[in-house]
């Protein structure tokens, strides 16, 4: 009873409707537990959490080099609230690397990637924590001050995508956003 | 010189006689029970306050709030609700648990203030930093993001209270067994509440190794400690802490389907055994909230995130069995054999106890379990991280699983411990169902919407330019489904505290009877003891949840295999 003490003999081996349940979750606990190694060697999308400590200063250096080596135009945001009107375009070099900065609040630079090209995405902030989320994929991960954290990331899809920032950074962060163009 | 006897039985012990149950209850557990539990329902009441403003500002089309004080009163809802109010609930529960059932008197009253008096200090002074506007930082309060020194001080001080009440528990534990105030095993409801106070003191432990440093550095002693050091240890006071919940949880399933339907474990050794799974395989759930950071490997994330089996959510489909499987037995043995679920109609579903535990098993199996374990899929939270998802997920174990059996319990609490009948008790009926409607469909527009990619803890989603009509359409079920499980909320609320004055008195009476399943003719009370294919019923249901769970786990790799490839 379950307010009562327990006395012996207490117990009984699992028997009936009990074991048959007992069996099919034990069997799907299983499998839940074997998709994710099998996802991570077979399946496409997995978060390793490539990463290198960094200090903003520096990350911001690598960043102002790469804008200034690769960009390509300037991107003009009409939404009515941007809080940042204007971002150079820069275009990485395909199966290279492409720097993107999270600050309060937007994401530098806007970038422009080939489809079916391969990058090296590094994800670093310069103040708070902000969230990389592509919209409207939504693909998200964390990016933190004094990380680079790196995905190698391949567009499969062509058109206009926006980074949102999903973790909370102050008062712009619902309007803090960046783009990315696929051609 | 002999010790005094920590029996409720010993001569000169404060104790009484329950009127209804018959069971011995210890005056100073009593009191401090008493005084737990108003406090957390104060702090349920004022997080629901903050809850009707919150919905209403992500309900696109009302945006009630500034933005300014939406974010301030996210953090106040955080804190009350998943802090302050379970707290305090679950230390009442603690102390009910190590007293009446074991037939014991608590341990201390002087640690018992000292608990309670801390706990409450430092609600006061974290409540008080929120409003002031000197901790807009989230319940998480990550760093860099740095609030004022009492916000820390405030939460360090509550979890020292909890951890001196879970003292006195264990004390009393401890004493009633020395003093052989009971003899077997404790009952189940004890078993189940001592696992969630041995979960809580790890949870503690790892609140403190992340929030001292953190008040020293706001208090400008020591340097920043690293945002991804503070995140891990951080989400090991936060994720494990709702394995507390989860525990207390089942244990109010068991007492309730006890007490009202004459439910028993159908297998003891199982049911234990899965609690002590729930103690053993959750000690890094903090992984599930890391899934997609940088600095932690692959290899890391997909080990925490299921320990090769996912014991705990095995634990979880257990308790899922048993429960309802001991409702069933209970019932067939009263004589409601008709068919496969002829015993559910006979229910009796207008007793509030009754049908807040019914949907509280439902409500967190059905939807709370499957969600979680599919966002917490190493690879899936790729789709879901941050996004309103989550919300849309732990409103339905947290708020219709956990809060809303701690509802339910308060409707035999308050009549046995308070001695006090409710009032407007037609209203009570219908509580647990207004407030259940409400939280699903809240988390459905949560979870819907966040699958469009809506955020969470943003106060505005059209600053992008990127949802929908259908995001907005889906928000708007969240305002709604807010607004109702507000209104429930309320109801509750004032109900207990108009009980607590106007309720007519128990004295030496029994409560009045909220309704339970009479036994028909033929009955025979244990007759089904060893029947193991009597639970026809539940296994049917646990098989359609069963397949619910596989189809929304491998919609969910589906959509995932939709986005970009991505290492
Ligand atoms: C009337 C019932 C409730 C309603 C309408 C409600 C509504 C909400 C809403 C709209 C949010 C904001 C989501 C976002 O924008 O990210 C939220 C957040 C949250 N709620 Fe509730 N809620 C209710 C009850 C509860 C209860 C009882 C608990 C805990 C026991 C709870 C725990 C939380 C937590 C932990 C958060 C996240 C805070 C954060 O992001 O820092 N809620 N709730
Ligand atoms: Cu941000």
């Amino acid at each position: 009873m379950s307010l009562t003490p327990l006395t012996k003999p207490w117990f009984h081996a699992p028997a009936g409707h009990e074991k048959i349940w007992l069996g099919c979750a034990v069997l799907w606990c299983f499998v839940m537990s074997l998709m994710m190694p099998y996802w991570h060697f077979r399946g496409k999308q997995n978060s390793t959490g490539e990463a290198y400590t960094v200090k903003p200063a520096d990350f911001l250096a690598r960043t102002e080099k790469f804008v200034a080596a690769n960009q390509v135009g300037t991107y003009k945001n009409t939404q009515h609230n941007a809080l940042m009107p204007e971002l150079p375009i820069v275009e990485p070099p395909a199966g290279g690397d492409a720097y993107l900065i999270g600050r309060m609040w937007h994401w530098y630079p806007a970038l422009r990637l080939r489809l079916g090209e391969t990058y090296r995405l590094h994800l670093s902030a310069l103040d708070l924590q902000h969230g990389f989320s592509l919209q409207p994929l939504n693909m998200n991960f964390q990016v933190l001050p004094g990380y680079d954290h790196v995905l190698t990331l391949t567009p499969t899809s062509k058109g206009e995508f926006t980074i949102v920032c999903n973790e909370f950074c102050g008062a712009g962060h619902h309007a803090m956003s960046g783009k990315i163009f696929v051609e | 010189m002999p010790t005094p006897s920590h029996s409720l039985s010993a001569p000169g012990t404060p104790g009484r006689v329950c009127g209804t149950t018959g069971l011995g209850v210890c005056l100073d557990a009593q009191r401090f029970i008493k005084l737990n539990a108003v406090a957390g329902i104060v702090f349920l009441l004022l997080g629901g306050i903050a809850a009707l403003l919150l919905a209403l500002t992500r309900w696109q089309t009302v945006h009630l709030l500034p933005v300014d004080w939406f974010y301030r009163i996210l953090t106040f809802h955080g804190i009350n609700m998943l802090i302050l109010w379970i707290l305090f609930f679950e230390i009442a529960i603690l102390y009910f648990a190590c007293t009446t059932p074991l037939n014991a008197r608590l341990f201390s009253r002087k640690i018992a203030w000292v608990s309670f008096g801390m706990m409450l200090t430092g609600a006061i002074m974290v409540d008080y930093i929120i409003i002031a506007g000197k901790a807009d930082v989230m319940m998480t309060s990550y760093l860099p993001l740095l609030a004022h020194p009492l916000f820390y001080l405030g939460i360090i001080l509550v979890a020292v209270g909890t951890l001196v009440g879970v003292f006195n528990f264990f004390a009393t534990l401890y004493v009633a067994k020395r003093d052989k105030a009971f003899t077997g095993s404790v009952p189940i409801v004890t078993f189940g509440a001592t696992a969630a106070a041995i979960i809580a003191v790890v949870t503690l432990l790892h609140g403190a190794v992340v929030m001292i440093p953190t008040f020293t550095y706001s208090m400008g002693w020591t340097p920043q400690p690293d945002p991804a050091w503070y995140r891990l240890i951080w989400w090991g006071l936060g994720h494990q802490s709702q394995q507390v919940n989860v525990c207390a949880m089942v244990s109010v399933w068991y007492l309730l389907s006890h007490i009202i339907v004459g439910a028993r474990p159908i297998n003891e050794a199982v049911c234990r055994t899965a609690f002590v799974l729930y103690i053993l395989f959750i000690n890094l759930a903090s992984a599930h909230h890391l899934l997609v950071d940088p600095g932690v490997g692959a290899t890391w994330k997909i080990w925490n995130t299921s320990y090769a089996m996912y014991l705990a959510v095995l634990a979880s489909m257990v308790h899922g069995f048993t429960v309802p499987a001991g409702v069933e037995i209970a019932m067939r043995e009263k004589g409601y054999t008709n068919g496969i679920f002829g015993w559910v109609t006979a229910l009796p579903w207008k007793n509030p106890a009754f049908s807040g535990t019914a949907l509280s098993v439902v409500i967190f199996g059905f939807l709370g379990g499957i969600t979680g374990v599919t966002l917490g899929t190493q690879q899936i939270n790729i789709i879901a991280h941050n996004t309103l998802r989550i919300p849309g997920h732990f409103h339905v174990t947290v708020v219709g699983g956990t809060t809303l059996a701690f509802m339910a319990l308060a409707y035999y609490v308050i009549p046995l411990i308070f001695q006090r009948d409710f009032i407007f008790r037609g209203v009570a009926r219908v509580q647990p169902w207004l407030f259940g409607l409400g939280i699903v469909l809240l988390s459905f527009g949560m979870s819907f919407a966040g699958s469009m990619g809506v955020s969470r803890r943003s106060w505005d989603i059209d600053a992008q330019g990127v949802y929908g009509p259908a995001a907005h359409l889906w928000l708007g079920v969240l305002g709604i489904g807010g607004v109702l499980a507000f209104v429930g909320l309320l109801v509750f609320a004032l109900l207990c505290v108009g009980t607590l004055f106007f309720g007519p008195k128990i004295e030496k009476r029994a409560m009045a009877d909220w309704g339970t399943p009479p036994a028909l003719a033929g009955s025979q009370s244990g007759s089904l003891a060893h029947d193991h294919y009597a639970t026809k019923g539940t296994i049917v249901l646990v098989l359609v949840f069963l397949a619910c769970f596989a189809v929304y786990y491998f919609a969910n790799w589906k959509a995932l295999a939709d986005v970009w490839p991505v290492r």
